[in-house]
């Protein structure tokens, strides 16, 4: 029954995106690692790592379009989520530096001897174990959000207001971070890694697999978020999203739709800044800053959004235009030219980006009905 | 999950069971010392002007609001109401037709009543929810009900006014509960919209209890139903429709005349 599930998962675009991603997160590393660099298709590790970050970037985008597109829930907090990710990625970096720091101390990072404390604090136990460190990396964002969730849908704190909390979310967390005493490294964050399980990260051969993976990662979230929207549950969420009262007198527990999804939600984008933070190689606090939240709603806006595909395209545009302009002369004007990006696509294209595709017929699904992914943007 | 409560006084076989419920809203009194009782199976018709309290009475019985005095009971006085939350009572058997039609418009006319039909309501139940013959038949069966067979595949969204007011009423066949509350269902009709409608309900009301609420006075009178007249928040008036049409006070209040 789930293979069926998962064969049934993705629509038409939903099997190109795949076939794209999965051709990608084999064919770049070979071709970064096989060819010598003089031959003109070879990656570069540069280009390679740039890509890898976009590909973290489209499974952020594709957890905020779970909860956006599809329950009308518009966190403008998710970098939070990201961010603990990334932070519980770094830890277990920070705890395989071992000896290798600047102080040659066995157990304690740096910045710890650096600000002369004794001993590691508690919550830094076990991150040098890899098993652990990967359950932290969705439980840390998962807890949060459910917790955030239960409380937040339990008042029926919907709409704007809903937005600011979340956005006052990440910038509480910043704040913490930022301070030196709350354990994490403080305005530096983590950096200075040197392996993960035992291989060198600067390596090409780590460099590659980090792709593969990020690249497999996304596959994995927009079947894992396919399926979910694709079930009777999905339908309940776009329900929610645009008529919630009338679905809570048919009797729906809107709440708890609406934390499970959020809490998904959370998961995946940990998992996307876990894979983040070994292809940059940092993470601070600067990750939670209320701007980038908001960059965020922006990729998904631009490439469509409630398409899942859309979202990850959106994101992946929006950074490479980024990257682009920023390293250029003209790099000042960037944040104008996002602005202007976000108010021309809400304008001309209320779709986004994909909107500008054509569609072909969608075989019925199960119940007879269309499948999903055609559904029209609802008023916000 | 025990969601029934002893009735401590054996007050009512009624299905539905108001005593002296009052509710305002700053200062002002919606509903004042309202008290209704229907009987199973039963069809009734409210009738009032504007402000009388009837949509306040339906949130009230619908659990979005709380009364500030008063009991509400339900199904032999075996539920009281006023403890319950929207989905509670939803799930108790009791559905609501809003007076705006409110159908989800971004999906298709059967997952509209899919959505609806008596079924788990869980996160998970849903995830792992299969399509399955039953549940199209029943949509087959509720779609032939209100007219619509030939529309299943269309987004209710692009369905005319008159159209996602009968598709409300499918939703509230598929709950298939005990009580069915309805709120303007003609409104904004063509005569002759009224008059199948009307004819819809009739039929809904040979195995279920209803409630109507209406404005339409020629609508009514097809429902041809014992009628309770609102006003100020309590009720001014019950009988036939000749009955309280020929009553003084409320000719006076509503009528006009």
């Amino acid at each position: 029954m789930i293979t069926r599930r998962l064969i049934e998962a993705p629509d038409g675009r939903g099997w190109i995106f795949l076939a794209i991603v999965l051709v990608a997160a084999v064919l770049v590393p070979l071709l970064h690692l096989l060819l010598p660099p003089s031959s003109p298709f070879h990656v570069s590790t540069s280009v390679m790592t740039l890509w890898g970050k976009y590909l973290c970037f489209a499974l952020l985008a594709l957890s905020l379009d779970l909860v956006w597109g599809y329950c009308g829930i518009l966190s403008l907090g998710h970098g939070a989520f990201f961010a603990l990710g990334g932070y519980a990625m770094g830890m277990y970096l920070m705890r395989q530096i071992g000896t290798r720091g600047v102080y040659a101390h066995p157990t304690l990072p740096d910045f710890m001897v650096f600000l002369n404390w004794k001993e590691l604090p508690w919550f830094w136990y076990g991150f040098d174990w890899f098993p652990y460190a990967l359950l932290m990396v969705v439980l840390v964002p998962g807890v949060l959000a459910f917790v955030f969730g239960w409380f937040a849908f339990r008042s029926r704190v919907t709409g704007v207001y809903l937005s600011i909390i979340t956005q006052a979310l990440t910038y509480a967390l910043m704040l913490g971070f930022f301070r030196n005493n709350f354990g994490f490294g403080g305005n530096n964050g983590l950096t200075d890694f040197k392996d993960i399980l035992g291989f060198n990260i600067q390596s090409s051969q780590t460099r590659a697999a980090l792709f593969a993976l990020s690249a497999v990662a996304l596959a994995l979230g927009y079947v894992v978020a396919r399926m979910v929207v694709q079930s009777k549950a999905g339908k309940v969420l776009i329900a929610i999203r645009d008529a919630e009262s009338r679905t809570r007198f048919l009797g729906y527990r809107v709440e708890n739709y609406k934390t499970y999804v959020f809490t998904l939600s959370a998961c995946m984008a940990g998992i996307a800044g876990a894979l983040y933070v070994p292809q940059v190689g940092i993470i601070n606090p600067s990750e939670f800053a209320p701007a980038n939240s908001i960059e965020m709603v922006i990729w998904v806006a631009v490439g469509g959004r409630s398409t899942l595909v859309g979202a990850a395209l959106g994101a992946v545009i929006v950074n490479f235009a980024k990257s682009t302009f920023t390293t250029g002369m003209l790099a000042p004007y960037w944040l104008f030219a996002l602005g202007a990006l976000f108010v021309l696509v809400t304008i001309f294209l209320p779709k986004g980006i994909l909107g500008l595709m054509p569609q072909r017929a969608e075989p019925a699904g199960p119940n007879g009905s269309p499948a999903n992914g055609r559904v029209a943007q609802p008023a916000e | 999950m025990d969601t029934t409560v002893t009735n401590p006084h054996e007050v009512t076989q009624s299905l539905l069971y108001l005593d002296g419920v009052s509710v305002s809203f700053d200062g002002f009194r919606a509903l004042n010392n309202l008290s209704l009782e229907l009987a199973p199976g039963e069809m009734r018709a409210i009738i009032g002007p504007n402000g009388a309290g009837k949509t306040t009475m339906m949130d009230v019985i619908t659990g979005k609001t709380r009364p500030d005095s008063g009991e509400v009971l339900f199904d032999k006085g075996s539920v009281d109401l006023t403890t319950k939350d929207e989905a509670a009572i939803a799930e108790l058997g009791i559905g609501r037709k809003f007076q705006k039609p409110t159908v989800f418009e971004n999906h298709t006319v059967e997952d509209n009543i899919l959505l609806s039909l008596k079924d788990d309501r869980s996160v998970r139940g849903n995830l792992m929810w299969y399509a399955n013959s039953g549940d199209s038949d029943r949509i087959g069966e509720i779609l032939k009900t209100i007219g619509l067979t030939a529309h299943g595949k269309r987004l209710a969204g692009s369905l005319s006014h008159g159209q996602k007011q009968w598709l409300e009423i499918g939703m509230l066949i598929a709950q298939d509960p005990k009580l069915l509350l309805v709120d303007e269902p003609v409104a904004g009709m063509t005569d002759a919209e009224s008059m199948t409608t009307a004819d819809l309900l009739k039929d809904i009301a040979k195995d279920h209890t209803v409630i109507v609420v209406e404005h339409d006075m020629e609508f009514v009178r097809r429902l041809g139903v014992k009628v309770t007249v609102l006003h100020e928040g309590s009720v001014l008036a019950e009988g036939s429709i000749d009955e309280v049409s020929a009553n003084e006070r409320v000719v006076e209040v509503y009528l006009g005349r």
